[in-house]
């Protein structure tokens, strides 16, 4: 017994912080999460056990709800797809030694270190205002803009654009990956008169493909998460016509705006069980177009 | 005869180097031209930010240019007094919690960093899987019930329920971080310094920490400005003008809807992202290569 407790005396001291964090804030509040999403819970009364009221209420009555999926599925689908296009090309253009690549990389992930910042959120709202940069290089181009903040046909691709506008991560991500890829393969490509579309499907996309796997989850999470710009930019409520209400927006707006801490926390729910199940796909469907290295068979 | 066929072909042969040199120097060319192009429109946005801060409201519109024609210095002066509640306080507040935070952050991460890197302990593995796992929990699904947590402990309106969770190792990303920096560390040293009859708090603090100060430094500028601009836990939990942090008081233009503020907000917005800017400058080869290394955001 003293042995067993000297054993681990050490491990479980330096541990301590982290085991009380993990149980107070991760553990815990998953499983109370859990509980809540079975309860009506307005704060100021206990929560009353409901069943599964409000899962049944958000799928056949809610249709915040359901906007609220398919604006943050519709932003998920366009947004990280784009991004890693953009951060695959100037990652590609900027390998091989190119001078001075340390500034362009630098200016490259500058607004990504800015973006999750309210400044940025709000000189976006500014770009794209009626009067804004945006449409003023439109002009010059001889079109109108339309109002993209207040019409709901357009006030998504705002935050798609500043979402895209943010490809520094998975460019550095992809720049370390191409940087692994053997330069003989690609010499061995050029002997055999392969063009650069077919070095790039041939070569740099299967080589890649875990990297771009690695990029794709990471980001794909990120997305689902994203909540700053779309608050930000819609004043809070998800306006115009909800056309910017992301499912963490409506989430926050069910919670702290309206006290509705059960219905919520089952919104929270689905959220994770969103997020899990992309995530699950994805490493499942992964086998079938990533293949490391160094695995045999 | 011999001599003028290999004259030819050597004649051949630097034509083709050489028209391939051409080649390669034209495509370069165009890469740094697209390159140069593309990173122009990436900072466009925030140069346009900062002309905006010294320029007089009614220019701010319909303006693209980079150079105010007058330059309004008093925007700052006015954005500084703008709302009930002076930017001292709340760049003080932003600071408080920044600085507290990544103290909290670097200690309890890189003591959970260290235990799982160095140290033998029952249920190690268990635990390992469990932190890595809360890598993808979203923060809106522990959101309310912590909430409710801090809310029975009073803290609410506080600055405690930001901080407190930094000292209990809750991202798990930072321990990562530092268990991939530890495992490269050689393992002799902790033996040695074992078998000279150190304890394991004197290794942690004699040999690991001092060695690796690359990754601590990387994890508190992470933490830094993720701290700064986090957006989300203020709002939730703090509800006095005098305890907001500046993002939460930059968000206040966005809601008070007197007009002909828009000079002073980004010259308050310029203010709040040049903490951010100044640790990109100086930090810039730490923070991309802490990327590259864990894939972080």
């Amino acid at each position: 017994m003293e042995k067993f407790f000297r054993r681990n005396f050490a491990g479980y001291s330096f541990l301590a912080p982290w085991l009380v964090g993990f149980f107070l804030l991760a553990i815990g509040p998953i499983l109370a999460s859990l509980y809540l999403s079975f309860t009506k819970y307005n704060v100021v009364r206990p929560p009353q056990w409901i069943g599964w009221d409000n899962y049944t209420y958000m799928v056949q009555f809610d249709a915040r709800f359901w906007k609220a999926l398919q604006v943050t599925f519709t932003f998920v689908a366009v947004s990280v797809p784009a991004k890693l296009v953009f951060a695959l090309g100037v990652a590609m253009a900027l390998d091989k030694g190119i001078r001075a690549i340390g500034w362009y990389r630098a200016l490259f992930y500058l607004p990504s270190i800015l973006g999750g910042s309210i400044a940025v959120a709000i000189l976006w709202r500014q770009l794209f205002n009626y009067d804004g940069v945006i449409n003023s290089m439109l002009r010059l181009f001889g079109t109108d803009g339309p109002y993209w903040l207040a019409d709901p046909n357009y006030s998504l691709w705002t935050l798609i654009v500043l979402a895209v506008w943010q490809f520094g991560s998975p460019m550095l991500i992809f720049l370390a990956g191409l940087r692994a890829i053997p330069q003989e393969l690609y010499e061995a490509a050029e002997i055999d008169a392969a063009g650069p579309v077919r070095k790039f499907f041939a070569i740099t996309v299967p080589l890649l493909a875990p990297v771009i796997f690695f990029n794709l989850v990471l980001q794909m999470i990120e997305a689902f998460k994203s909540f700053s710009g779309a608050f930000i930019i819609s004043g809070g409520s998800g306006a115009p016509l909800d056309s910017l209400l992301f499912f963490t927006v409506y989430l926050y707006n069910e919670a702290f705006s309206f006290l509705r801490m059960g219905y919520a926390s089952a919104l929270a729910w689905v959220l994770l069980l969103i997020i899990a199940g992309f995530t699950a796909i994805a490493f499942w469907t992964s086998k079938y177009w990533v293949h490391y290295e160094n695995e045999r068979g | 005869m011999t001599d003028t066929t290999i004259s030819n072909t050597a004649a051949l042969a630097a034509e083709y180097r050489a028209n391939r040199a051409k080649r390669a120097r034209r495509a370069g060319l165009l890469k740094h031209l697209f390159l140069i192009a593309t990173s122009l429109i990436m900072v466009y946005p925030l140069l346009w930010m900062l002309a905006s801060s010294l320029k007089p409201d009614n220019q701010i519109f319909g303006d693209l240019s980079l150079w105010p024609s007058t330059f309004e210095w008093s925007n700052y002066w006015q954005g500084w007094n703008a709302l009930p509640v002076s930017f001292t306080r709340f760049f003080w507040n932003s600071t408080v919690i920044t600085v507290l935070s990544v103290i909290g952050n670097v200690i309890s991460c890189s003591f959970a960093a260290y235990a799982f890197a160095r140290l033998e302990f029952t249920g190690k593995t268990i635990w390992f899987a469990l932190m890595m796992m809360t890598l993808m929990i979203p923060y809106h699904v522990v959101l309310i019930p912590q909430y409710l947590l801090f809310l029975n402990l009073g803290w609410v309106d506080t600055y405690l329920p930001l901080i407190v969770p930094k000292f209990l190792a809750g991202d798990a990303f930072f321990v990562f971080l530092m268990i991939q920096f530890f495992r490269q560390l050689p393992r002799d040293l902790d033996e040695a310094a074992m078998i000279d009859g150190c304890s394991p708090f004197k290794i942690y603090w004699a040999i690991i920490m001092p060695l690796s100060l690359p990754a601590m430094a990387t994890a508190a500028i992470f933490s830094f400005i993720w701290s700064w601009e986090d957006f989300l836990g203020p709002l939730v939990y703090l509800n006095d003008m005098n305890d907001y942090t500046v993002p939460l008081a930059l968000r206040m233009f966005t809601s008070q809807d007197s007009v002909s503020q828009y000079g002073p907000m980004f010259a308050m917005s310029i203010l709040s992202i040049l903490p951010i800017l100044i640790f990109f400058v100086i930090f810039q080869r730490m923070i991309i290569q802490g990327i590259a290394m864990s894939g972080l955001k």
